[in-house]
């Protein structure tokens, strides 16, 4: 096949390999060809006007001869940029030029960014205003903040509230401010996550405060034109309570779907009148220090856990406890005795919650990766490249375990040396 | 308070229901903070209930005597029909005031009615003191403020000092309550006290409850939420295809292979801080 390429006018990549095998008998041909090559994928007008394309003549011809399709673009370069570039502008943009009502949706950010529940609530915020015409949905954040996709997740404003106060538990002071917000503002709901202690409590002291009787534990609304509705759990979860829509909202996880299709402004608004400060009457004295091996393996944050692969059990106990990892383990090493039962992750064991889950020497049976289905980063430390926990992991290492584990206690010792002759 | 006061509590205790049984029983969160109250020693409680006297409430009610103490003030109100209603509180808060306790405590929500988990910030609220909720042990009580531990999520705790007189709710991550035993729950005593001056309702409180919506309220039996499905926006159909039936595909993560062991301690401590899960405080 001794076609040059120079001589194939550049249109598109796999024009040029088409042409070479499907017709391997002239030089010529392909400038024959080129302009209807030209043509070809990109659809012509026929004489009737008609834009016509050639069905047969999509793909191209793999290495052993045979037509292949691959629709992922993955084949086509430049192609593949531009469909993605118009599917992230394919948000539509939700603006609202001059609001006449508000809806306030307090988000608990959990870790400084939006969490599940709070794009949930932000979700049900949009389905409420959409009842009423220039409704804005304000999303009220205390303190710093590292979330970005505000604009993604339905905020139309954002009243972000700095201060050094806020990082504690601060209810008071929060409260003065949703109270000077409600003077302001007047927004026609107040929405919260009925989470422990973010929203759950600080929604509550509002709903006393503002002599509603909010609703608390709700799961469903129904917006018909009669009137607005709800359902809330009630009788400690037995029970379901269907109750007109109060002002103040307390929502559980999943209540709405989050904000998927639209674009919207995040557009930063400032209070006019900011409250008084006053004297605390609760005061935060800090976290208490935890030993991770008296929590729970379900609540846990961080989670080291061991399986077939390790070797050397004493210094995989030394490891979790310098990194303060709550310690978690694969079946076969507790069927081996290495591990009790109740340190068993998956969906025969425990199903985890971790944000960072580091397994060590575990391949990654389906049962286990079921287990850490909601685990945020994973962390795998493994021989076996093909495995597949390496596939689930976000960072995986091929390596010697043993010895990985050894370079990550001596590093951490040193940095927590560091910092002690530091401070 | 003056420093030879002692420190009284009131621990307000509900008629709860079995999850399963629906059978009425000491509420679990109520008899969490009784028991918080009881490990404190050394001060003054005062076990309340606001509601009527019948078969079933005793029962209930002496499952808390039996966990070791003598008495307990019962508040019949007037009207009882009403959730939350305001002669609830007004007899709440009279036999809080009327035990002279700086400490309030009890469960974070009822196992019945609404449970809302309101009433505490009610009560705090009428009685103009502070609210901490979601508590797991007292510490420490010093003249004119309380030292307390607070549940977090994920097995956290946080420590917290408040002002007193105040009202603590505790959380389900609370010390479990000892078992209930049967002679002093039979020997212990239920006391009926009537309010010490009538509810003096307002009328416009008597309006805004019975103009409240709570009347038009349905209860059911709790519905199995809908499970979410995934929604996938695939343009295409292998896209379509391929949400359907992929496995967990490789998520895009980062595979080191051939590193040393230093390089790849590296990449696992960059990560664990970028996460914020490696506290390099703590000693060794």
């Amino acid at each position: 096949m001794t076609v040059s390429f120079d001589e194939i006018p550049e249109k598109s990549g796999f024009c040029a390999i088409d042409c070479i095998h499907s017709t391997p008998i002239l030089h010529h041909r392909a400038l024959i060809l080129e302009p209807l090559l030209a043509l070809r994928f990109n659809g012509v007008d026929s004489p009737q006007g008609i834009k016509r394309k050639a069905p047969h003549n999509v793909g191209f011809i793999g290495p052993n001869g045979i037509r292949r399709i691959d629709r992922s673009g993955a084949q086509q370069g430049g192609v593949a940029s531009r469909k993605e570039v118009a599917q992230q502008s394919s948000r539509r943009l939700h603006s609202i030029d001059q609001p006449q009502h508000h809806i306030m949706v307090v988000a608990d950010m959990t870790g400084g960014r939006l969490s599940a529940q709070d794009k949930d609530i932000l979700g049900l915020a949009h389905q409420l205003a959409a009842k009423k015409a220039a409704t804005a949905v304000m999303l009220v954040v205390f303190g710093e903040h590292k979330e970005t996709t505000f604009a993604e997740s339905g905020v139309d404003r954002l009243l972000h509230i700095e201060g050094d106060a806020f990082e504690g538990f601060s209810p008071d002071l929060r409260l003065a401010w949703l109270a000077a917000i409600e003077r302001e503002m007047q927004p026609d709901y107040w929405i919260f996550p009925d989470s422990g202690l973010g929203g759950g409590d600080l929604g509550r002291r509002l709903a006393v405060e503002l002599e509603v009787h909010a609703a608390t534990g709700l799961w469903q609304v129904n917006l018909n034109e009669e009137g607005f509705s709800c359902t809330c759990r009630a009788s400690a979860a037995t029970q379901d309570l269907t109750r007109a829509l109060p002002r103040v909202i307390l929502a559980l996880a999943e209540c709405a779907e989050p904000i998927s299709d639209t674009l919207h402004e995040a557009q930063e608004v400032k209070l006019m009148r900011e409250p008084l400060d006053q004297l605390p009457r609760i005061q935060d004295l800090g976290a208490v220090a935890v030993d991770p091996a008296s929590v729970s393996l379900a609540e846990a944050e961080f989670i080291l856990s061991g399986g077939n692969g390790i070797r050397d059990w004493d210094a995989f106990h030394e490891t979790a406890r310098i990194l303060g990892a709550t310690e978690g383990a694969s079946r076969v090493a507790v069927d081996d005795g290495f591990m009790p039962r109740d340190r068993q992750v998956g969906a025969t064991g425990t199903w985890v919650t971790a944000r960072v889950y580091m397994a060590v020497g575990i391949s990654g049976a389906i049962q286990h990766l079921q287990g850490i289905q909601s685990c945020d980063k994973v962390i795998c430390i493994n021989t076996d490249a093909g495995c597949d926990m390496v596939k689930r992991a976000d960072l995986a290492l091929i390596g010697d375990s043993t010895e990985i584990l050894a370079a990550v206690r001596r590093k951490v010792s040193e940095l927590k040396q560091e910092k002690r002759h530091v401070a | 308070m003056s420093l030879n006061q002692p420190i009284r509590v009131a621990v307000l205790l509900s008629v709860g229901q079995h999850p399963v049984t629906a059978r009425p029983r000491r509420a679990d969160q109520d008899a969490r903070a009784l028991e918080l109250a009881l490990q404190l020693g050394n001060v003054e409680i005062t076990p309340l209930h606001v509601g009527l006297m019948n078969e079933q409430n005793e029962a209930a009610l002496r499952s808390y005597l039996g966990m070791g103490i003598r008495q307990i003030r019962l508040i019949e109100p007037k009207a009882i029909s009403l959730q939350e209603s305001p002669d609830i509180l007004f007899s709440l808060e009279q036999g809080v005031r009327d035990s002279g306790a700086n400490i309030v405590l009890c469960g974070s929500r009822a196992e019945t009615g609404e449970s809302s988990g309101l009433v505490p910030y009610l009560l705090a609220k009428k009685l103009g003191w502070p609210i901490v909720s979601g508590l797991v042990s007292i510490e420490k009580i010093e003249q004119g403020s309380a030292t307390l531990l607070q549940a977090l999520p994920r097995g956290q705790r946080r420590k917290l000092k408040v002002s007193l007189p105040a009202v603590l709710t505790v959380d389900p991550a609370a010390a479990t309550a000892r078992q209930s035993a049967f002679g002093p729950a039979q020997r212990g005593s239920i006391k009926t006290h009537s309010p010490s001056t009538s509810p003096n309702l307002s009328d416009a409180d008597l309006q805004k409850s019975s103009a409240s919506d709570s009347v038009l309220w349905q209860f059911q039996p709790a519905k199995k939420r809908p499970k979410r499905l995934k929604i996938i926006k695939a343009t295409s159909a292998r896209d379509r295809f391929k949400a359907a039936a992929a496995k967990a595909d490789a998520s895009g993560g980062k595979v080191l292979q051939g590193v040393s062991a230093d390089d790849a301690a590296n990449e696992i401590i960059k990560l664990l801080l970028e996460e914020g899960v490696l506290n390099l405080d703590s000693r060794l």
